[in-house]
């Protein structure tokens, strides 16, 4: 007996799901684009203003510049978490006794919420009370006073706590490579460098486009981790451009000119997601994934 | 990668393998003699590879291990030191007279109400994710309709966009629902947004249950529902807790829709709540700090009983 249409589930088992995220996600997108052409202050009803908001924002100095140093802050996060959490997630993929126990404790900033993370920082580099006034070297930086410096400084606080995670994806996959390359190699005559370029970091390309992709739209929409350690600023020095949308918003009451903003946000996060992968294979990718 | 490199460590000729040997230094482990000789060098070159301690690596993972470790040694020990200690100790020391005063402090405070709300809205982000995304990506992995199909790809477009471009639209439509400073007003935006991923585990999961054990529900005379039940639901229990914990973690750390959705201490969740003591304790930092110590312990304890579990939940949002 063969299984005909009606054994199988119906379009309905997807239904509920399909509408609830298309109620509380999908609707949203089409929303904003229509705010993006109003005017609301946060009462009433938002009143149509034509491209207003729109050609307004192309002469916004600061939301260039947010624009500016979301995209700086992207490279800079990129640059420092990728090599680090390569090679920690390849060191602790090896099963030595000594490794599994310290990379229990490399993936404890994983417990934190972003909250307290910002907050622990914030602790931590306070210039006159915190930890890094007991080192001498570090003692009266004022990490996060300084406009030249508070965006490294953000940009540290924010590896330190998604490194952690991009570790576990880079562990997971180096401990896929099969054992038998490494013997080859090792009869080859290839050191342990060698073996590292040749056989784990070709072999690892998947994993750095898929922790590329995260980490790229994890900048891109990298919010509360700023908001509490800096609220953008000094002056304006930290806001990037989720912080410049909110504060228009929620604080400056201009809810259709801060829509532009974040339609500006929707297509950076949506693009860059598509370019990368496209431009790297989303099939290929999906199939490293699953077997993840 | 070598293309003259050997695939199978069986298949090289023991020719080959006594002259690359000949040069390397003397293997420090001593051979046992009952292993056959062939296995007894497989041991032998898998030593050589991977038994000498790499230096560099030791290095550079002891830097990192003092990086994640002294920020949280300085977190829970100004936790136990009084107010007066903080401001004149070294921060780094052991606190002299550890005292549980800053805990005491949180916890008669509004602590437990935060603590409790994100419970609510953990539980029930959960219960609405696992419960829309089950059957979903049951109808997903067993029926290629196109209907259904299109609504799976619609799902995973969600996988691109940032939530940060919905707040303003999401806070739109919860005061016109009159549902502003609710904890339902989290709830449903967080859920929405944590389905996509949730939908794409679900459905791995759902698509590696053979065809054959749906085949036999049928010759059993089950439909889609009984299958769903008695089939589906327990195969897929790996797939929920990864699923359940994802979401759960999604929930737990949320600040941006309890921060633009809810304004009362009586809906306050706790991300928000730490935020605010950042404000309300003022120089107070012990008191802060011992709230985020405490805020991390429900983690903690999931991370101590089920490691597997909380890892897999966690790198579930690598389909993101």
């Amino acid at each position: 007996m063969a299984v005909t249409r009606q054994d199988r589930p119906s379009g309905w088992y997807l239904a509920p799901a399909v509408t609830f995220f298309g109620a509380f996600a999908v609707l949203p997108m089409v929303l904003v684009v229509y705010l993006s052409f109003t005017s609301w202050n946060g009462f009433g009803f938002p009143a149509l203003t034509g491209a207003e908001n729109w050609s307004r924002l192309i002469e916004d100095g600061r939301a260039w510049d947010s624009l500016r140093l979301t995209l700086l802050f992207m490279v800079l996060t990129w640059v420092v978490q990728t090599p680090i959490a390569m090679l920690i997630g390849v060191w602790a993929a090896g099963h030595q006794r000594n490794r599994a126990v310290l990379s229990s404790f490399f993936f404890l900033p994983l417990l934190l919420s972003t909250a307290a993370i910002a907050l622990l920082w914030a602790a931590v580099l306070d210039p006159n009370f915190g930890a890094t006034q007991a080192l001498p070297f570090l003692d009266g930086v004022n990490f996060l006073g300084n406009t030249e410096l508070v965006v490294y400084t953000v940009v540290w606080v924010i590896s330190w706590q998604y490194i952690p995670f991009h570790t576990l994806l880079y562990q997971a996959a180096a401990r896929q490579v099969p054992q038998s390359l490494y013997e080859a190699a090792t009869l080859d005559g290839a050191g342990r460098y060698r073996q590292f370029f040749t056989i784990t970091l070709p072999l690892l390309k998947y994993t750095v486009i898929t922790s590329t992709v995260l980490m790229l739209v994890g900048s891109v929409t990298t919010f509360d981790t700023i908001l509490i350690l800096t609220g953008g600023g000094p002056g304006t020095a930290t806001r990037i451009l989720p912080l410049h949308m909110y504060i228009t918003g929620f604080s400056g009451f201009e809810f259709g000119y801060a829509s532009a903003i974040a339609v500006l946000l929707l297509l950076l996060g949506a693009g860059l997601s598509l370019a990368v992968t496209s431009a790297t294979g989303f099939r290929k990718m999906q199939s490293q994934q699953e077997g993840m | 990668m070598s293309d003259r490199a050997p695939l199978g460590g069986d298949d090289i000729p023991r020719g080959a393998v006594g002259v690359r040997t000949a040069e390397a230094p003397p293997s420090p482990i001593a051979p046992v003699p009952e292993v056959p000789e062939r296995q007894r060098r497989r041991v032998w070159n898998r030593r050589r590879a991977h038994g000498r301690p790499n230096v560099l690596a030791g290095v550079l993972a002891t830097v990192w291990l003092a990086l994640v470790a002294v920020p949280l040694y300085f977190l829970v020990a100004a936790s136990f030191r009084t107010r007066s200690e903080y401001l004149s100790d070294n921060p780094l020391a052991p606190p002299p007279n550890p005292t549980l005063e800053n805990y005491e402090t949180v916890l008669t405070g509004d602590f437990p109400t935060y603590l409790l709300n994100t419970v609510v809205v953990t539980v029930a982000t959960v219960a609405i994710v696992v419960g829309l995304t089950l059957p979903a990506g049951y109808a997903v992995a067993r029926n290629a309709g196109r209907a259904v199909q299109r609504g799976f790809s619609l799902m995973l477009v969600g996988l691109a966009i940032p939530a940060q471009a919905a707040i303003i639209p999401v806070y739109l439509m919860i005061t016109q629902l009159h549902l502003y400073d609710t904890l339902l007003a989290v709830i449903l935006p967080t859920a929405a947004f944590a389905m996509p991923v949730a939908l794409l585990v679900m459905t791995n999961s759902l698509r590696d249950i053979p065809r054959e054990l749906y085949e036999a529900q049928t010759l059993d005379g089950a439909g889609p529902f009984q299958a769903l039940r008695h089939l589906v639901l327990p195969l897929a229990k790996p797939a929920i807790t990864t699923v359940a914990v994802f979401t759960s973690l999604t929930a737990w750390n949320g600040f941006l829709f309890p921060l633009v959705l809810t304004q009362s201490v009586s809906t306050r969740v706790l991300t928000l709540g730490l935020w605010d003591y950042q404000g309300q304790f003022g120089t107070n930092v012990p008191a802060l700090l011992a709230a985020v110590t405490l805020s991390v312990v429900p983690i903690f304890v999931l991370y101590l009983v089920g490691r597997r579990y909380l890892l897999s939940g966690l790198t579930a949002g690598a389909g993101k």
